[in-house]
């Protein structure tokens, strides 16, 4: 839809200073967002920006919509009743690995399952910038942190498997430095009805630089980007050299492309009904240090949870009637006193 | 066909009547049909419902003993009645649980058919009560219903497990009999109730048939009774639960203010009611939503109120603490938010199906900082509806999260109740932002006479905004950490509420005498139990006044007027003084307590000789 008037990046840009540490991806993010928000068409006023607390949770101030910043770990519960209430609002969560993952998991996961209809971006630096360097749910096993001098103890969350597992209906992994794959991304998940999930890898300049150099370094990254595509073998490397496949006890593996039957090769399909099949490409690499897929991984369409809100009422005001409060009040047995 | 026995009918002014059995015996539904054809017969009433917080307990135990006791009166009573006059017990463990309570020289109708071996021996019985002489200031009727029930259903073809279950109808019918209730309205209820169901419906009906044909025809029964209906304001009136009439009153909230109600909640005993009686009732546009977790129902509902509509929560105590958090960040987005509270005795899961009202200073003072809420207090089962209507306005124009405090004594008790003209509700105005309110642009802290904020939409063009639990800075509402903007808006935040109290009626005092040197100060449930017990103390010929308070916070303007003007002031509740507390370090004022927490509400003769006591 062509909006009536044309929007720029400066019309979802707040007057607010914009305060994170130097270097900082979210600033990446958030020129990205903002940058690419126009061509929504959708005006700032019909935007709602929900955060958490982090320092993601900043996010909402520097974005010239409606916004809550929440408290800690609830923004998908605040949003889940703005988009419900309001199904003509576009709603966006901007939520970090803390915020959504350890204090909010529990309301991460039932947005995802009811198909609500927000689009959740996560920025995942795997550690706790603003509490300034503890271990955080994504951080890798024995992770030695302020927290955690002798290593951490815990296993990480892998949120692309996490939000899967949730069946939620779009779930996808993009970069902050890669603009245009984030763009890219950005577009497909604005596009889903319901629940879109975006796992985004945030570098944190000041308490974990370089997590994940291996999907952005100069060097590193041809070798360990695997870029999904809808409907292709899934191939990488500089001349796609490296392959994804089914190896022979039915698990998916990595391989060299000449050495692999071309019928064995994966081809990606985010439009496949059941979860299965992405949920093992979630799995190729557990943390960003060895090959890993980004690109949409899952988007498949499901009923969105305000819209079947919606259709309960309609649907009970046309068997019931519109609701009549002097008729339900005398509902029932009543009796006159003179 | 039995002979007709001539039985003497005897008035009487008022009586308490109280069904107990098993929890699967259904003595909730015999209680609450019994209650409905009283309020159709005219009788004021007051019911109290007892039961256990285990849906099966195992049968015929001490734990598994479900209660249902009624008040009803030829006179406007307020109280579901101390102990009771009659005793109808379908088990011995259902009488050994509650004959302690039932008045000396009382009548005791028993299922005779229920005193077996087994069940003497798992009620904890040596002997059987019936036989050993323990009952003997009782009047005791012993009625075989489980086998007259059999009976009476034997031509309907259910199995006996079926058939013995109508034996509440049996009781309900002997019960209808003995009190002159009329019998058209149950057989409604059951013909609606059963309806395409051929054999379940024979079989109730004739078991509710049989016992009251029993009643008619036995020789067992010497009299039986007659309550004349109760002389009351004009109108029409219906039985009502605080639970439905508070469900009702958010609906008419929703109704007079134009505004969808969005109800959000966790399942928790005893206000999962509201959800379900809301839930059926889409057709207002409620929007209700069974949250993954007490929390996120709150969150919900704030999100609700951010986007246009009134957000409500409902919980009880377990609830209450994890939604504090929330209630913090709606007073610092000062935006409209109702948090229903039904209070049952803690702390931690505590007694579920028990009412207690011990979650007044967790909802005054159970978050961090300075965070100041309105409290508003249901004070019997009909005023919920008032009160949520109440508790919905003040929301809306002070643009502040509203605790709406009721319990499990007056979610599950029920009142006749004059249903009000919906046209003479009060109406709410949302005034929500249109257009920017500041040459600058639009000032979300710029606050209105009331010190409320604009409550502005998302989708209103040029409003957007973005607000958080940060520190605002006045009027801006921009994040700040400076010194005296912060100590400014913690005042604001507190004025705001305080000056609520212009807004809502002066504390009446009831004092016929005008001499009273004594006043007792009540507020939420113990409404009934204050003034029953003061009318008590005043016939015996003392003076004492009585006041009640529906909003807790902010008080009424006449409360320090009012407290000291009388020599002394007892203040009863279901918590250790917490009101005392309050108002003590309030007014100064040396109130007295009288404190029960034993999960049932305060008695009326409990109450009368803590207030003669005092004199």
């Amino acid at each position: 839809m062509a909006p009536d008037v044309q929007l720029t990046k400066k019309d979802f840009a707040s007057d607010q200073e914009v305060r994170w540490c130097p270097g900082c991806g979210d600033y990446a993010i958030l020129a990205a967002v903002q940058g690419f928000l126009p061509e929504l068409g959708i005006p700032p006023e019909r935007i709602v920006f929900v955060t958490g607390i982090g320092c993601a949770g900043r996010f909402v101030y520097y974005m010239n919509t409606y916004g809550i910043h929440a408290i800690h770990g609830r923004a998908p519960a605040v949003a889940t009743g703005i988009a419900c209430a309001r199904p003509d609002l576009d709603v966006w969560i901007v939520t970090g690995d803390g915020d959504a993952l350890s204090i909010g998991g529990n309301h991460l996961i039932h947005a995802l399952r009811r198909n609500v209809n927000v689009k959740i971006l996560l920025f995942n630096n795997q550690i706790y910038g603003l509490t300034k360097g503890q271990a955080s749910p994504t951080s890798e096993e024995g992770k030695v942190t302020k927290s955690t001098p002798f290593g951490s103890l815990d296993h990480p969350f892998n949120p692309v498997a996490l939000a899967l597992g949730a069946e939620g209906t779009f779930v996808a992994r993009t970069i902050d430095s890669d603009r245009q794959h984030f763009a890219s991304v950005l577009r497909q998940a604005a596009a889903h009805k319901g629940s879109a999930f975006v796992e985004v890898y945030q570098n944190c300049v000041v308490f974990n630089d370089d997590a994940f150099v291996a999907l952005t370094g100069k060097e590193t990254r041809v070798r360990n980007q695997i870029r999904l595509e809808q409907g292709r073998p899934i191939l990488f490397g500089e001349n796609d050299e490296q392959c994804v496949y089914i190896t022979d006890d039915g698990t998916l593996g990595i391989g060299a492309t000449a050495a692999v039957a071309p019928e064995r090769i994966f081809v990606h399909d985010a439009h496949h009904e059941r979860p299965g099949r992405v949920f093992a490409l979630a799995h190729l690499s557990h943390g960003p240090k060895t090959p890993t897929c980004i690109g949409v991984f899952r988007d498949v369409e499901r009923p969105m949870y305000g819209e079947l809100m919606q259709r309960q009422i309609d649907e009970a005001t046309e068997r019931l009637g519109e609701g009549d409060l002097t008729r339900l009040l005398h509902a029932g047995d009543t009796w006159e006193v003179a | 066909m039995a002979t007709r026995i001539e039985h003497t009918v005897e008035e009487k002014e008022g009586v308490v009547i109280r069904f107990a059995g098993d929890s699967g015996d259904g003595m909730q539904l015999l209680g609450d049909r019994f209650t409905n054809a009283t309020a159709i017969l005219g009788n004021d009433l007051v019911t109290l419902p007892d039961f256990p917080a285990e849906i099966r307990a195992p049968a015929g135990t001490l734990a598994g003993v479900s209660a249902f006791q009624i008040h009803f009166a030829a006179r406007d009573i307020v109280t579901p009645g101390d102990s009771p006059n009659v005793l109808v017990a379908l088990n011995p463990a259902a009488l050994k649980a509650n004959i302690k309570a039932l008045d000396k020289g009382g009548v005791l109708v028993v299922n005779s058919d229920a005193f077996v071996e087994r069940n003497l021996e798992k009620a904890g019985y040596a002997a059987n009560p019936l036989e050993d002489g323990t009952l003997s200031g009782y009047q005791v009727f012993e009625v075989p219903m489980t086998s007259m029930t059999l009976r009476a259903t034997e031509h309907v073809g259910l199995t006996k497990k079926e058939a013995e279950r109508c034996k509440n109808m049996f009781a309900l019918g002997l019960l209808s009999w003995m009190f002159s209730r009329p019998t058209d309205v149950t057989i409604d209820w059951v013909e609606q109730r059963f309806s395409g169901k051929a054999q379940l419906l024979d079989a109730n009906l004739s078991a509710f048939k049989a016992g009251y044909n029993f009643g008619e025809t036995t020789e067992l029964f010497a009299h039986h009774y007659a309550v004349r209906p109760a002389p009351a304001k004009p109108g029409t009136y219906r039985n009502i639960t605080g639970a439905t009439a508070l469900a009702w009153g958010l609906i008419a909230a929703s109704v007079r203010s134009g505004l969808p109600i969005f109800y959000a909640s966790y399942p928790i005993t005893p206000a999962s009611e509201l959800l379900h009686e809301l839930s059926k009732r889409k057709n207002f546009g409620v929007r209700t939503l069974q949250a993954e977790d007490e929390i996120a129902a709150a969150g919900m509902a704030l999100g609700a109120s951010f986007a246009g509509q009134v957000g409500v929560t409902g919980t009880s105590g377990p609830g209450l603490d994890l939604k504090q958090e929330t209630i913090g960040l709606a007073l610092a987005l000062e935006l409209p938010l109702v948090v229903v509270d039904v209070m049952r005795a803690g702390p931690s899961t505590g007694m579920p199906t028990k009412t207690e009202q011990a979650d007044l200073l967790a909802v005054l003072y159970g978050r961090h900082g300075e965070s100041p809420i309105p409290v508003v207090a249901a004070y019997t089962p009909g005023s919920c509806f008032e009160s949520a209507l109440e508790a919905v306005r003040i929301a809306v124009k002070y643009r502040t999260p509203v605790a709406l405090l009721s319990d499990t004594y007056l979610a599950n008790s029920s009142e006749p109740w004059l249903i009000p003209d919906v046209e003479s509700l009060p109406t709410i105005e949302p005034r929500f932002a249109t257009a920017p309110n500041h040459d600058d642009g639009f000032m979300p802290y710029l606050r209105d006479e009331n010190l409320a904020r604009p409550w502005a939409l998302p989708g209103t063009p040029g409003l957007q905004h973005q607000i958080g639990g940060l520190e605002k800075e006045d009027v801006t509402g921009h994040i700040s950490y400076d010194a005296e903007n912060h100590e400014r808006m913690t005042h604001l935040r507190q004025a705001k509420i305080e000056r609520i109290a212009a807004d809502i009626p002066l504390l009446e005092v009831d004092d016929p005498s005008g001499e009273a040197d004594l006043l007792v100060l009540g507020w939420g449930s113990t409404y009934g139990v204050v003034r029953a017990a003061a009318n008590r103390a005043r016939e015996a010929g003392h003076k004492v006044a009585t006041a009640h308070l529906v909003h807790v916070n902010p008080l009424p303007r006449n409360t320090r007027e009012v407290l000291t003007a009388y020599r002394k002031v007892l203040i009863p509740e279901m918590n250790l003084g917490q009101l005392a507390m309050i108002v003590r370090s309030r007014f100064l004022v040396d109130a007295d307590s009288f404190c029960k927490v034993q999960g049932q509400p305060i008695l009326t003769h409990e109450l009368e000789e803590e207030i003669v006591r005092r004199l």
